[in-house]
């Protein structure tokens, strides 16, 4: 070191302590370490330890890297090898109550989605929430659940929640926050609440419902805005057209005969979808000849899982449905004003009058159901095709908004943006919902909120929002916090907590509570505290005993709202707003997506990898079009030069090891409507209506998190608020890109059939692998799905057959005419079995994991065909293929007829995939279980093994419920009863069709199933007598429809 | 004339009035000179040029194991439904390879075929390489290769054995057997000369290694009597395997339900097969072999004749299986198997059938009728070559097609190779022709002792040793 460096770099005391002294009348120092931040001392701290200032500049100087290489190069070696973690046990001294180790809890609580509380109950081991099952004694639910609720619990662990308070970018605390309200509250106390907003999505929970009360009245002045993507505005509206107020629609499918869905996905979408798939599918059950079915016919643009149980599916554009719902409502003889004559141009002729004759047998027992795409006309239409058709009281029952303050949602959000850019608001409290991502494309929520002074955003996650937000206070997850919501219903279900906040997040009742001048009042302490004050007339003794049976069952009894007597407006007018639907050019739609919904869900590898129904999609959206206007675009589409950077490839490999090629490879459009612009890949929908590009919602995410960010398109970017759900004069025009979508099941290659008559679906039905008949067609030959004699036979086999005639032999039976496609099953078993999440590239290369998967075929005419649901987990052969080629016997018979897999004992070879003729195995080709994200570890279920690198998996069913079971019977001294054994997919199963149980038993629910004469198996012929055997799917066609 | 002493060869050399099998004007002394020559002259450019491009491969192969064992068999391109690929497809391709090996020196020579002495030794060096690269596929391509000896029935403490209904264990024992006795036969054969390379060579280590490994041999009676029935006896051995371990490595396949795979032809059709890619093997080998080490006067141009009709014969086999598999495909009225053959012909791999066809059958059975074309060693190097591509496709064809589109069409998939496919398969290449040019370096690639042998026989039979004795 020069001398000069030293002389620089002398701890200048004199400079420092002058420096002191001339600050010392303005500032205070309170140690060394404060003056250390001066120059002078930096820059002797730089030139004393050089090496120092090396490091710190450059981050790493050669040693350290060569250090570094060499150690990483060592650890590479080391995370080959499969690592357990480290895991110290600590023995409880004083075991609480209850707790017996390995021995799961359930807990009642409710899943609020679309604001409406789905009931759930949740499986705790050791404290930690691992599984989300339906709740039986909950109406929306009655025990099963679907993809969004099962997958929640996997949001709860998520990683990349916002763990921290952030405020202006930065790390807050909680305190600076609390004072900051203070502030807030103080100001707006003085001003009445005058610029005082809330935001929050719809709100069923009467407990948050009589905080936002109380702030209104504190804050007169002050605004309480709703606003979600998928807001029910329609449905909201509609019932506001027809009666003059807003009222709930309750749909008794359980009693409805004849159903006719205007564009609407009651099974799936709708915020009771999990107890009207159940309803729905009940009377569809057929257990023989003498059975009767209900008879679905569904007018839409998409296939929706809905649409696809239709026994007459009418595919039309979405503003053709107003047309048909007119045509219809005219046939039928509702005297409204407006409804004009109106005919559809392509509408088979016979379909109408047949409908109509249809619905007139079925009076009473009929329901039409107007989706919530559809305009409010159509609502009133269908509200007063049902009165017409002495339906209401019957199959459609009217009740109450079930919402503390039913309003029209955009004009709300409208309202509350204007405010805000002529700088009316000051204060905007955001109750989640990502608003900036999800806010129409022509609603400038982002650009306004700037304007806004102070910005409290309680979110989930550090998103869109919560950057442009002062306060990101991170949200407790609907599993960590107290609450209250209405079901479908009006039913009120608790909402309770299973786990402590992980990361010190806050609920939007313990937000709230601070504004109503209350802090410190616990989310428990708030909805107890109202609840006890509705139950005046309890002590509060009996109120506790009260309370707590209302957690314990997750409902809170008779408060089920009761039908409500309405009358259809007498001046009801549907007069078309607009002068009619424009008929030229292409129509774009907006769905919500059906896997990760409206973008909530996004940052959600389950709901990430799990293939879209029909399309089987995963980790992308996709601008879907008809065959036939695939072909129109192809030829008419004019190409464009995009600018920025496109979508980029996918992903894909270099030329010599390309990847999935050109069959996965989809051309790039560039969509345009009114003026804004957004690229995305084109994949063609066998059964779409033609001219018309359906774009689902919630990809093209900026900020979601290592997940979701960067995924797809973002269909927000054109969603008007005029037309949310769908409009005309969209332009599509071709960019020279192309983009890797990967999917599970490949359909249809269009343009390039490799065998046109060994199609992929043409074959599956060649193949006998699903059977199916009309209800007319089964009355007269009952025996139609059985195999011919010549492929039953049950061949000789080298090897001495195993002894089912003892014990129990397990067995599954699964009813197409029940299966939905809806996924439950999949999410089920992918949350009770650990099952590893690969990622795109992964499932590109055909690597996905799921154990039980929902095969999807088609039949008939590419533009409107038949579509089938097959779910597919392992068939447990009795003879199985699997078992005889492992070389080290990893996969044996039990002798409950379960073919077992020994992840200890597998080395690989994966020869008992190649051999299994149903390919239900899956292997990991990698290490795809995360056993690396601390925060996951708690979501496993401790009863299974968390797989390793290199082994295979599969089905076991559920054999790890089974074991618990069988060993808590046995310590009783009893048989297993049947069903009380489930498997995770049967268990969830919305529509039943999933039984299993013990075949041996002759009286049990699956072995009655398999004695039906639907019942087949899968390539009996190969002689592997599968133990998950079908029920073949039936249909009930007006016989007076005549289908092209 | 008298004869003469194998070992010393002191004997002056004769004239021989020319065989067929070996060049003209050789003697006892000539031979060894000339083959052993190659390994105790000096290193040539070329070999090192050509050791260099094998040793390259042969780290490509190291990278492409060493990323597998590190991060998983995920590295190929392997998925669902198609489990085996590229790995399965080479283990099959070089078994089948070191088929030809056996052939010719243990049932050649239970044949009494004299044409096999000059080609035998490196063709058994050959099936020794081409088992070892055939060796590790099955086990790099294991989900957890570190615990291949569970494939083994080794008394371990829980009382687990092998599951011995799987193919899979056949093939472990047929493939160890395999490899063991073919080395065992090489080895056997190699002390002789080994014993010959002692006594020539100039070079200490050289000297210290070639008779540490020729095991004291001094080419007394009792030496050669043993020698003579423990080659018999190997032979005998070896015989029952030429045919056996590729029947077992085909069941593998026809053991298994999947269409395609589940066929009774496949046994005798995949030792055809075998023989036929192993004899392009040995002609791709033998015709630069004999050039650069300018042994012609031994690998004549009547053995390459040789070869190509036996090239010729095992490929109409091959062709007789292919026809007989696609026949039975339609004629059986099975739906998966029609569907199959169709997909195979048609489906999105038909451009590999039809490469494999026009490999395998087209142009092999059009040209191989030709003596000038058989007797052209540019063109039967060609040919070989080309079969031997064939016979790769052949394997793919089989393994991938099958699997990609088997019972149910949703879980139909499509295979694509990744860098590490072919690493490992060029690197085996590697590993097969580093190995083959330290043999031809170090070892006599043919049989010296044998050679003289057939210089005594030849001279007999002419008469010529008759006459001088007489």
């Amino acid at each position: 070191m020069s001398s000069k460096d030293n002389d620089n770099g002398r701890l200048d005391l004199v400079s420092i302590r002058s420096k002191l002294e001339t600050d010392a009348g303005k500032r205070f120092w309170r140690s060394l370490e404060e003056v250390a931040e001066t120059e002078e001392y930096k820059r002797f701290l730089n030139s004393e330890f050089p090496y120092g200032v090396e490091k710190s500049r450059s981050g790493m100087n050669r040693r350290d890297a060569l250090k570094l290489m060499g150690a990483s190069a060592a650890l590479a070696g080391l995370t080959a090898c499969t690592k357990m973690p480290v895991e110290k046990i600590v023995p409880y001294v004083n075991a609480p109550e209850e707790f017996v180790p390995g021995k799961p809890l359930f807990y009642a609580s409710a899943m609020p989605w679309q604001g409406v509380g789905q009931g759930v109950l949740v499986w705790s081991f050791m404290g930690r929430p691992t599984k989300i099952e339906g709740n039986n004694d909950h109406p929306g639910s009655l025990g099963r659940a679907n993809i969004f609720m099962q997958a929640s619990v996997l949001d709860l662990y998520d990683p990349d929640r916002s763990q921290v308070l952030i405020h202006e970018g930065r790390v807050g605390s909680w305190s600076d926050f609390l004072v900051q309200v203070d502030e807030l509250r103080a100001a707006h106390l003085r001003n009445q609440g005058a610029g005082l907003r809330f935001l929050t999505g719809t709100v069923t929970s009467p407990t948050l419902g009589d905080q936002l009360r109380d702030l209104l009245k504190q804050f007169p002045q002050a605004q309480w805005h709703q606003y979600e993507p998928l807001a029910r505005d329609n449905t909201r509206e509609g019932a506001r057209l027809a009666f003059g107020e807003y009222v709930e629609t309750i749909y008794k499918f359980d009693q409805a005969d004849v159903i006719v869905s205007l564009d609407a996905d009651f099974l799936f979408t709708h915020p009771a979808g999990v107890r009207y798939a159940n309803d729905f599918a009940n009377k569809r059950r057929v257990t023989g000849p003498d059975s009767k079915m209900n008879r679905l016919y569904a007018v839409e643009a998409t296939p929706t899982i809905t649409g696809v149980q239709a026994d007459h599916r009418l595919r039309l554009r979405p503003s053709q449905v107003e047309i048909f719902a007119r045509s219809l409502a005219g046939a039928l003889g509702v005297k409204v004003q407006g409804l004009g004559e109106a005919s559809l141009p392509n509408l088979p002729s016979d379909w109408l009058p047949a409908l109509v004759r249809d619905l007139q047998n079925h009076r009473g027992s009929s329901v039409i159901v107007a989706g919530e795409p559809q305009p409010p006309a159509v609502h009133a239409l269908a509200h007063a095709m049902n009165a017409a058709l002495g339906n209401v009281g019957k199959t459609v029952v009217y009740i109450d908004s079930i919402e503390i303050s039913p309003t029209n949602q955009t004009q709300s959000f409208r309202q509350l943006v204007s405010d805000m850019g002529s700088g009316k608001v000051q204060t905007l409290i955001i109750l989640g919902h990502n608003p900036v991502y999800t806010a129409p494309a022509d609603i400038p929520f982002a650009e306004n909120l700037t304007k806004v002074q102070q910005r409290i955003y309680l979110g989930l996650y550090e998103d869109e929002t919560s950057v442009l937000c002062n306060w990101h206070v991170p949200a407790a997850h609907y599993l960590e916090s107290w609450g209250d919501a209405r079901a479908y219903d009006g039913t009120v279900s608790t909402i309770q907590p299973l786990i402590a906040p992980l990361y010190d997040g806050k609920s939007a009742y313990e937000l709230l509570t601070l504004f109503q001048g209350q802090p410190g009042r616990t989310g428990h302490t708030i909805v107890h505290d109202y609840w006890q004050s509705q139950q005046k007339q309890l002590s509060p003794q009996a109120f506790e005993v009260q309370w707590e049976s209302w957690l314990e069952k997750g409902v809170i009894d008779g408060t089920a709202f009761q039908p409500k007597q309405v009358a259809l407006r007498k001046d009801l007018d549907v007069t078309p707003a607009s002068s009619g639907p424009q008929s030229s050019g292409l129509e774009i739609v907006f769905i919500p997506d059906p896997t990760i919904w409206d973008g909530s869900f996004t940052n959600n590898g389950w709901l990430q990898e799990l293939p879209k129904p029909l399309t089987k999609l995963t980790w992308d959206n996709a601008v879907m079009v008809s065959p036939a206007t695939a072909e129109r675009l192809n030829r008419e589409m004019k190409t464009v030069k995009t600018q920025g950077p496109g979508m980029g490839p996918g992903t894909g490999g270099p030329w010599y090891s390309p990847g999935p090629t050109e069959s996965s490879k989809y051309e790039v459009v560039e969509l345009s409507f009114q003026g804004r612009k957004v690229l995305g890949p084109l994949l063609v929908v066998p059964g779409q209506a033609d001219d018309c590009v359906v774009l689902t919602l919630g990809y093209g995410r900026q900020r979601a998190g290592r997940i979701g960010t960067d995924r797809g398109f973002n269909a927000y970017s054109i969603r008007t608020a005029e037309n949310a759900w769908f409009g005309s004069g969209l332009e599509v025009a071709r960019t020279n890109q192309r983009y890797e979508l990967v999917m599970t099941q490949h359909h249809f290659v269009i343009g390039q059939p490799s065998n046109p008559r060994e199609g992929e679906t043409v074959s599956a039905f060649h193949r006998d692998l699903v059977r199916v008949a009309t209800l007319e067609e089964y009355r007269q030959n009952p025996d139609f799905a059985k195999d011919s004699p010549d492929m039953t036979t049950q061949a000789q086999s080298l090897y001495p057959p195993y002894d089912y005639s003892k014990g129990y032999q397990w067995g599954m039976s699964i009813d197409l005419n029940a299966c939905i496609g809806c996924n439950a099953c999949i999410i089920a078993c992918q949350a009770e079995n650990n099952i590893a999440v690969v990622g795109k590239d992964q499932v590109g290369r055909g690597r996905p994991m799921h154990w039980i998967r929902v095969d999807t075929y088609f039949r008939g005419n590419l533009d409107n065909p038949e579509i089938y649901h097959e779910t597919v987990p392992c068939m447990q052969c009795e003879n199985a293929p699997c078992e005889y080629v492992c070389p080290v016997g990893a996969t044996v018979h039990s002798p409950e007829g379960i073919n077992e897999m020994i992840y200890n004992r597998c080395v690989g070879t994966r020869y008992c995939s190649n051999n299994c003729p149903y390919k239900v195995r899956r292997f990991n080709f990698y290490l795809f279980s995360d056993w690396n994200t601390p925060s996951l570890f708690p979501l496993r279920n401790p009863r299974v093994t968390v797989r390793s690198r290199g082994v295979m998996e599969k089905c076991t069913y559920c054999i790890q419920r089974i074991r618990y079971h069988e060993i808590y019977a046995e310590e009783e001294g009893r048989k297993l009863k049947d069903g009380e054994v489930l498997t995770a997919c049967q268990q969830t199963c919305p529509t039943q069709a999933i039984v299993f149980g013990n075949i041996r038993d002759e009286n049990s629910q699956v072995a009655k199933l398999k004695a039906q004469s639907r019942k087949y198996g899968l390539l009996e012929e190969l002689n592997t007598r599968p133990r998950t055997t079908y029920l073949a799917k039936l249909w009930n066609p007006n016989p007076e429809i005549k289908e092209s | 004339m008298d004869p003469v002493d194998p070992v010393t060869e002191e004997k002056p050399a004769f004239v021989e009035p020319g065989s067929p099998w070996i060049a003209p004007g050789h003697s006892y002394g000539s031979v060894s000179d000339r083959i052993a020559g190659v390994v105790l002259g000096r290193t040539r450019k070329g070999w090192i040029f050509g050791f260099a491009i094998a040793f390259f491969l042969f780290l490509v192969l190291n990278y492409g194991i060493t990323m597998l064992f590190f991060v998983g068999v995920g590295k190929f391109g392997i998925n669902i439904p198609v489990a085996w690929a590229f790995a399965i497809t080479n283990f099959v391709w070089w078994i089948g390879i070191g088929h030809a090996g056996t052939l010719i020196s243990a049932f050649l020579l239970l044949m009494r075929q004299k044409w096999r002495t000059s080609i035998n030794r490196f063709a058994e060096a050959m099936t020794i390489f081409a088992v070892a690269c055939a060796g590790m596929f099955p086990l790099i391509h294991m989900g957890r290769p570190w615990l291949f000896y569970w494939l083994f029935p080794y008394p371990d403490t829980m009382g687990v054995w092998p599951q011995f209904r799987s193919p899979l264990v056949w093939d472990v024992f047929a493939v160890s057997t395999y490899f063991t006795v073919s080395l065992l036969f090489w080895y056997v054969g190699l002390v002789p000369d080994l014993a010959t390379l002692r006594d020539k060579a100039k070079n200490k280590l050289a000297k210290v290694a070639y008779g540490f490994f020729s095991m004291g041999w001094r080419g007394s009676v009792k030496h050669w009597r043993r020698h003579e029935v423990a080659s018999l006896l190997l032979a005998g051995i070896a015989t029952p395997l030429v045919v056996s371990v590729h029947t077992v490595v085909s069941f593998d396949f026809t053991i298994a339900i999947v269409p395609g795979w589940h066929s009774t032809i496949f046994p005798p059709y995949f030792v055809a097969g075998a023989i036929y890619s192993g004899f392009a093997m040995v002609i791709m080998l033998a015709i630069p072999l004999r050039k650069w080490f300018h042994l012609e006067d031994f690998i004549t141009i009547r053995h390459l004749n040789n070869m190509g009709k036996l090239l010729l014969a095992t490929g109409m086999i091959v062709t007789y299986s292919y026809v007989m598999e696609a026949f039975m495909a339609f004629y059986s009225a099975d739906k998966f198997e029609s569907y199959m053959m169709l997909n195979r012909m048609t489906g999105p791999y038909a451009i590999v059938f039809w490469t494999l066809i026009a490999c395998n059958i087209a142009i092999p059975m059009t040209f191989l009728w030709s003596y000038r074309i058989r007797t052209n060693t540019v063109a039967l190097f060609l040919i070989a070559g080309v079969a031997q591509v064939g016979m790769w496709l052949e394997r793919f064809v089989i393994i991938v097609t099958s699997l990609h589109r088997d019972f149910v069409p949703s879980s139909w998939g499509q295979f694509y190779p990744t860098p590490t496919d072919w690493e490992v398969l060029f690197g085996s290449l590697g590993l097969f022709f580093c190995l083959f040019y330290l043999f031809a370096r170090l070892l006599p690639s043919i049989s010296i002792f044998e050679m003289r042998d057939l210089v005594h026989k030849t001279a007999e039979e002419a008469g010529v040793i008759a006459g001088a004795a007489e």
